[in-house]
């Protein structure tokens, strides 16, 4: 599904990624776990596609397709999906208007045939019941005054319209309590399938509690320095990133 | 020093320039250097405006020459009617001036649906109103300019208002040569309700002027006014917005906003925002703020598939979209809503 080999990439003048290697196989869940400025969300936006983020060398592609030379719209359509740490907030536009902007540009992208309102809609009304999200919601703007749990559960919502193929989430934890951390999970987990996979990106195990990963990789210093199974997430918990800083 | 007083004596140091304060950014007579020849009298076969069959009546002035009934804008007590304003600058390289009187009779109410045509380049193009509104009347006006690029065009509305009277406008525009479109209000507090918007999409090098100015005379009188604007490549967007609560002018509730996008590194606005307050016991406020498009949310529609140049005219068009939610006529406000998704710039 995913592989990236030697990737280095910088913002303005710093290089932050520097010779990441990964391999994410169709069906499976890796977390990457690591110290802060250690390159997660470089990583998250190097992979779709944020302007301001150069990669010097090294490749990134999903099933064999590169990712690297495409726009970030056009990574979306191949199904590229980022859950962000901080959702937008966006002032005029509904949630349902943008949501169903972005599935029809998808289609377009795709060359599939638009999806009819009429049908927006009985999946919308479907996946907001299966959420247990309030319908309402998706008519305000979106993300506008909304908690951050409620963001996040906006996230996930996207998420399920849209099925991507890979999935990114970016400390989607952060900001949750414990309950709208469960629903975000469950939510998460429900998305599970063979043909699907999914990167973690994480600071704290606690996230793993609930989305159990296959594999847990530490970033430090722009660089995979182990991996493991669940354990090494728990054994990062008790002893820390230091260990790995240092070898950095 | 107005255009109109220019164009009647034709004597172009009538023509404000930046030297008069409150022209400095829409200098006209450094810009006019003759005065063009007066404009022709032409037929008025037109095809519909930009509000199209909205409303009951037309009222047409083509190169300043009213065509229909000046009467549509006198309204007895308490009748009630929509009307399309319609000025057209239809002759390339000539001038013309146009006066009109609108009054509302107690409880009379009018939609106004103002627009500023221009068919040919290099016009010079004014227009004046007189607008009273006795008590309890109301007027909606949305005015829509589209002149041409090589127009120039100045419209200045004078509106006095007797307690209790509501007037509330919407001014949408993507500019010209040069163009101004200036209200005056003289408020007289005593529960009249004022609401001033206006939307500025400017692209090219394309220049509009909104300028307001209201005057709180009395008390408990209040103002809302929130004006947007977008520019993109060498546009200039300029607003300058007066609230004076005068003195006594107690329990006035006046709020200003103004916010503008710039799509480019030479687009430019110019912005003078202006609460002068002379009375003790009022609620004003007043937020301007000047900025880039937000590149994180653009990131974000993008991560979601939509590509860059719709993702930014969405964004662009949901800012202008809160200033053409507040208009009150469902007509209008779908016609101005197509104006937007339409003029989209940069």
């Amino acid at each position: 599904m995913l592989s990236i080999k030697n990737l280095h990439a910088r913002v303005e003048a710093a290089e932050i990624l520097k010779g990441l290697s990964l391999e994410l196989p169709a069906g499976e869940v890796h977390a990457i776990m690591g110290p802060n400025g250690a390159g997660k969300s470089t990583l998250s936006y190097v992979l779709t596609g944020r302007q301001g983020y150069e990669v010097t060398d090294g490749t990134a592609t999903l099933d064999g397709e590169d990712l690297l030379s495409l726009e970030a719209n056009e990574r979306a359509a191949r199904g590229v999906f980022l859950s962000f740490q901080y959702p937008l907030e966006i002032p005029g536009v509904p949630a349902m208007t943008f949501l169903r902007t972005a599935m029809n540009a998808q289609h377009k992208a795709r060359g599939e045939p638009e999806i009819s309102a009429t049908d927006f809609l009985k999946r919308a009304r479907e996946v907001a019941g299966q959420l247990k999200m309030d319908f309402d919601m998706l008519k305000r703007p979106l993300n506008v005054g909304f908690s951050g749990g409620e963001k996040k559960r906006m996230e996930i919502f996207q998420m399920a319209m849209l099925s991507p193929r890979l999935l990114i989430l970016d400390e989607t934890d952060s900001g949750l309590d414990i309950d709208a951390l469960k629903i975000v999970a469950d939510g998460v987990n429900a998305l599970r399938r063979p043909d699907r996979a999914m990167l973690v990106i994480t600071h704290y195990q606690r996230l793993l509690d609930y989305i159990h990963p296959d594999k847990v990789h530490v970033l430090a210093a722009g660089r995979i320095a182990a991996t493991g199974g669940p354990e090494l997430a728990h054994e990062l918990e008790r002893e820390g990133y230091d260990k790995y800083a240092r070898a950095a | 020093m107005t255009l109109s007083l220019a164009l009647e004596a034709r004597d172009l140091s009538q023509l404000p320039s930046r030297r008069d304060e409150d022209w400095r950014w829409t200098d006209l007579r450094g810009l006019i250097r003759e005065l063009p020849a007066p404009s022709p009298e032409v037929s008025a076969d037109l095809s519909p405006g930009p509000f199209g069959d909205e409303g009951q009546a037309e009222l047409l002035v083509v190169n300043g020459r009213v065509w229909g009934d000046v009467g549509l804008l006198t309204l007895a007590e308490g009748e009630a009617r929509v009307v399309r304003l319609r000025f057209v600058s239809a002759t390339a390289a000539t001038g013309h001036g146009i006066k009109l009187a609108v009054s509302l009779a107690p409880g009379a109410h009018l939609t106004l649906l103002e627009s500023y045509e221009g068919q040919a380049p290099d016009y010079l193009a004014d227009a004046t109103l007189n607008v009273r509104l006795e008590t309890g009347a109301r007027l909606e006006r949305i005015v829509l300019a589209s002149d041409h690029a090589e127009g120039v065009s100045v419209s200045t509305a004078s509106v006095s208002l007797a307690p209790g009277a509501g007037f509330a406008q919407t001014v949408l525009t993507d500019g010209a040569r040069r163009q101004r479109l200036e209200t005056r209000v003289e408020h007289p507090g005593q529960s009249a309700a004022v609401r001033m918007d206006g939307a500025y999409l400017i692209a090219d090098r394309r220049h509009a002027d909104l300028t307001t100015a209201v005057n709180h005379a009395g008390t408990d009188g209040t103002t809302d006014q929130l004006v947007k604007g977008v520019v993109a490549d060498q546009g200039r967007g300029v607003f300058q917005g007066r609230i004076t609560v005068s003195p006594g002018a107690d329990r006035t509730d006046a709020r200003m906003g103004h916010h503008a996008l710039l799509l480019s590194d030479r687009a430019e606005v110019n912005a003078k925002p202006e609460l002068l307050i002379f009375a003790d016991d009022v609620a004003c406020a007043h937020g301007n703020t000047v900025g880039a498009l937000d590149e994180d949310a653009l990131f974000y529609a993008q991560q979601r598939g939509i590509p860059e140049a719709e993702a930014r005219a969405m964004l662009t068009e949901a800012f202008i979209g809160e200033v053409i939610d507040r208009i009150v006529h469902d007509g209008a406000r779908e016609v101005a809503r197509a104006w937007a998704a339409k003029r989209r710039v940069g």
